[in-house]
């Protein structure tokens, strides 16, 4: 059984729930230890329920697990609401002052701090949120320097002053825990390999600028606003251009203009916002000018649960905008994958001149991860494709949609001498002059579907088929996309440990699909369940469709929150046993 | 391949001339705005390769495909939001937007008004003819009150909006109104707009020949007076533009109704663009000191 250590913290939206979340995560990262977050949240500024958890362990965390080691409730109504999660071993560190807990499980401790006696000595009120942060530390077995120097850091701006009432009250809070409360167990240990701590938004922006974005637009909508708000802050440093445009629809197309200039132009959104761009990105795909879209799900349909999380949106990226054209569809499988893949896709959509999008969810979106900070490598391999941005002396009677083989033709950017030409969204012949209006003509019009279309094979030839993990003879076989690759993970530890064997099939890339390579990787396999975070089978049926393939069993969940570990195991087991074929779990934290 | 010699060669109007002839209907208003702009661009000596045309969805929007710029033909109402990226990625390029009615006002209304408070240095010819005509003949926004089309058979019964007063209130920095049967006038206008640094829009009075049969060229004769031929006239004065924009019927004002210089255009007040030219030519990705700086954040 691995070493791993949860957290939770609850409060109502405006407590502070926030700040020692983040102080966790640091002093475990510069631990060196593996970190996973996920804030469970309500679409409220003040006020509601906010629980989140973190989990850390020296081996890399996947999901933010099943149980709950120490509890941390701001308030009265988290204590009322989750001390019942609480199992034996399990410990609430809280303000002895206002909170009285209910009944707990037995083998909960209960750990009350006398907060208004801690803070006796400070001038200010220092947060009871850091006093309890400090208690738990001591009771994780983590030296009290490592709090003392995250909170310097995070209250230097407000002068030595207030760090020291903030330092010299945690310490009390620290000794008066390490003379009360018995410590865990196991203390947390510590590696030589400081990790850095960023979330999905974060590693979204970062892979932009590595990938070479200067040019980045969107329109506030969560959960994918932090790209946003990473893009803004880094900007001027970055030499990135960033705007806020007054719709989703100016984004889409200021984007294009700036893609079809010659930068690199990326733009994210949630579902609603996906919606509106859909227009342009048939745009994209018809002038043939290469951008990238983030859509970040969140539990729809329409305005839907802003806050919670789904993959309800995979059949809305499949048909975004109307026609036949070719498009990359991308679904990170976490968070450093985040990073990863906007390089990725950027240069396949530089090389076949296409929309690409990357679709990911709430759950990596604003989760918060660790990685290895050698692994956010911003030098990365760009290439762009049959670009001009230079005149070379050849250029005579220039066609923009020139005829080939590949489907993809040089792409000059304005401003070129000896190579202007107009793009279209009608449709046109290889010079760029319209054939919809006055010249209908259906063999050019063919000759140019099949040219865009023919890109598409390039496209499948480019990325890499995904690839069975495990023995081909395995118990089960899950197979699920994008951010359910660390449950998924996860969930397989457990069934070893169950004794039953797993294979997994998790899927990077939606389009293109590699079907022939999908059923080769699952031939044989002895029992195949899809694990999807929304309540049709969006993939399941995606799949069907593409490569007739029909698992033997499902497992779903549409109630706003991921997948935890057990649910997963939980569901296998009742579909080994041939109880059903459908299982739908139910999440058991009440946010 | 431009040579030196070519491009040191003074720019006449072949120069300008676009792959194939407009498939306007004979006598459309749209003929003496590409005429006008085509001569204003050469009178400024501006390089063909150095402008993009950008336009969106209509009759007036085919414009790109006319003129030896490169160009953009983007979607219905559109053209801004475009026009706004591509000037933001290059701004050495000279971006010239043009449209009609139903585009800019219409669909594209949102984008208008936007793209005027951020004064993005930009060109915008709205071809205004008052009719939906590619679609044969719908109201559109600039539509008289009781005009009578196929969508409105018993006469509409909706104001229409005012595209000088409504540019006055949302900040643009160059406002104007041509008359597409005044060439000499109307080229004047475009190249102080071309000039003007910051958003420039001229209202072009563009009749449609076919679906409109109330605001044809003979109505607008009679009524176009230009503001230049007024002594009293200050074009630097907000509120004398916002109560001249007001008149509508026996007179129409024509001419630049609104021009100030005082405010800079986005690209110039966006600190990104500051040094190292245009974007589009900037060398891709991040400098290692800069990347280890943004990896040292999270740590």
């Amino acid at each position: 059984m691995r070493h791993t250590f949860a957290v939770s913290i609850g409060g109502a939206a405006g407590q502070g729930v926030a700040t020692p979340g983040n102080i966790f995560a640091r002093i475990f990262a510069r631990r060196g230890l593996s970190v996973q977050a996920y804030n469970a949240y309500q679409s409220i500024i003040r006020g509601g329920h906010t629980f989140l958890t973190i989990r850390t362990g020296p081996d890399e965390i996947k999901s933010f697990g099943d149980k709950i080691d120490l509890l941390i409730p701001l308030n009265q109504d988290t204590i009322d609401r989750h001390l019942n999660l609480l199992g034996a071993g399990a410990a609430v560190v809280y303000n002895g002052d206002t909170i009285k807990p209910g009944k707990a499980a037995d083998g909960v401790r209960l750990c009350p701090l006398p907060v208004s006696q801690l803070n006796s000595n400070s001038r200010n009120k220092v947060e009871q949120n850091t006093l309890c942060v400090a208690a738990g530390l001591s009771m994780m077995g983590v030296g009290f320097q490592s709090l003392a120097e995250v909170l310097t850091q995070q209250f230097k701006k407000k002068g030595d002053a207030v760090v020291n009432e903030n330092v010299e009250s945690a310490r009390s809070a620290y000794q008066y825990a390490t003379e009360h409360f018995e410590p865990f167990p196991r203390p947390l240990p510590m590696t030589e390999k400081p990790q850095a701590v960023l979330t999905g938004n974060m590693a979204l922006a970062m892979g932009g600028a590595a990938a070479g974005v200067k040019f980045y637009c969107a329109y506030p909508m969560s959960p994918s606003t932090g790209v946003l708000h990473w893009m803004a802050s880094h900007a001027r440093k970055s030499g990135i251009m960033v705007r806020q445009v007054e719709d989703e629809i100016g984004v889409v197309n200021m984007a294009i203009g700036a893609a079809q200039a010659g930068c690199r132009a990326m733009c994210a959104t949630s579902g609603g916002g996906f919606a509106l761009m859909t227009e342009g990105l048939g745009m994209a795909a018809m002038i043939e000018t290469p951008m990238v879209v983030i859509d970040v799900q969140r539990a729809g349909p329409s305005t839907g649960v802003p806050t919670k999380t789904e993959q309800g949106d995979l059949w809305q990226m499949l048909g975004a905008g109307h026609g036949d054209y070719p498009r990359a569809i991308a679904t990170p499988t976490d968070i450093l994958d985040c990073f990863k893949i906007i390089p990725e896709i950027f240069n396949l959509v530089d090389k076949f001149q296409c929309p690409g999008i990357v679709l990911t969810d709430l759950l990596l979106s604003e989760g918060t991860g660790s990685v290895d900070p050698k692994e956010l490598n911003f030098n990365v391999p760009i290439d762009r494709g049959e670009l001009i941005t230079a005149p070379d002396g050849v250029s005579g009677n220039y066609k923009r949609y020139l005829i080939t083989e590949s489907g993809i033709s040089p792409r000059a950017i304005p401003g070129i001498p000896g190579y202007t030409h107009t793009v279209a969204t009608d449709e046109h012949q290889e010079d760029g002059v319209l054939i919809s209006d006055e010249f209908t003509n259906p063999v050019k019009r063919r000759e140019m579907m099949e040219k865009r279309q023919r890109k598409v094979q390039g496209i499948e030839a480019a990325v890499p088929p995904p690839k069975l993990v495990g023995p081909r003879n395995a118990d089960v076989t899950l197979i699920g996309w994008g951010s359910t690759k660390g449950v998924i993970e996860e969930a397989i530890e457990l069934l070893a440990d169950a004794g039953i064997t797993a294979s997994h099939l998790q899927i990077r890339w939606m389009v293109p699909l590699h079907g022939d390579a999908i059923l080769d990787e699952l031939r044989g396999a002895k029992h195949t369940i899809m694990v999807e975070n929304n309540f049709s089978g969006q993939f399941a049926r995606y799949l069907r469709g593409e490569t007739s393939f029909v698992a033997d069993g499902h497992i779903r969940k549409y109630d706003g929150e991921p997948f935890m570990p057990h649910h997963i195991v939980e569901a296998i087991k009742e579909q080994l046993a041939g109880k059903t074929k459908l299982s739908v779990p139910m999440h058991e934290i009440m946010v | 391949m431009a040579t030196t010699e070519q491009l040191l060669k003074p720019i006449t109007l072949p120069d300008y001339k676009g792959k194939v002839d407009p498939d306007w209907c004979p006598g459309c208003g749209d003929f003496g705005v590409l005429a006008a702009l085509e001569k204003a661009l050469v009178d400024l000596q501006i390089h063909p390769f150095n402008v993009v045309t950008i336009s969106g969805i209509g009759c007036s929007s085919n414009l790109p495909g006319y003129i030896g710029t490169y160009g953009m033909h983007t979607l219905h109402g559109r053209a801004l939001a475009v026009a706004t990226g591509v000037k933001l990625a290059n701004h050495d390029l000279t971006v010239v937007v043009t449209g009609g009615d139903g585009d800019g006002f219409g669909i594209g209304g949102n984008h208008f008004i936007h793209t005027m408070r951020r004064n993005v240095d930009l060109l915008y010819l709205a071809m205004d003819n008052q009719i939906y005509g590619l679609t044969t003949g719908q109201v559109s926004p600039t539509s008289s009150i009781g005009m009578k089309t196929k969508s409105t058979p018993h006469g509409s019964v909706e104001p229409p909006i005012n595209p000088i007063s409504m540019a006055l209130a949302a900040g643009a920095t160059f406002i104007a109104r041509g008359f597409s049967g005044e060439q000499k006038h109307l080229t004047e206008l475009i190249k102080q707009g071309l000039k003007h640094k910051g958003f420039s829009f001229i209202d072009v009075f563009s009749p449609c020949v076919t679906y409109n049969h109330d605001n044809t060229y003979a109505w607008f004769k009679q009524r176009v007076k230009k503001l230049e031929e007024d002594p009293t006239y200050d074009a630097t004065n907000w509120l004398m533009a916002a109560e001249r924009s007001q008149i509508w019927g026996e007179v129409i004002p024509i001419g630049k109704f609104f021009e100030r210089n005082d405010l800079p255009s986005l690209d110039q007040a966006e600190p990104v663009l500051d040094e190292g030219g245009p974007l589009a030519h900037r060398k891709l990705g991040i400098p290692p000191e800069i990347a280890r700086e943004f990896v040292t954040e999270l740590m």
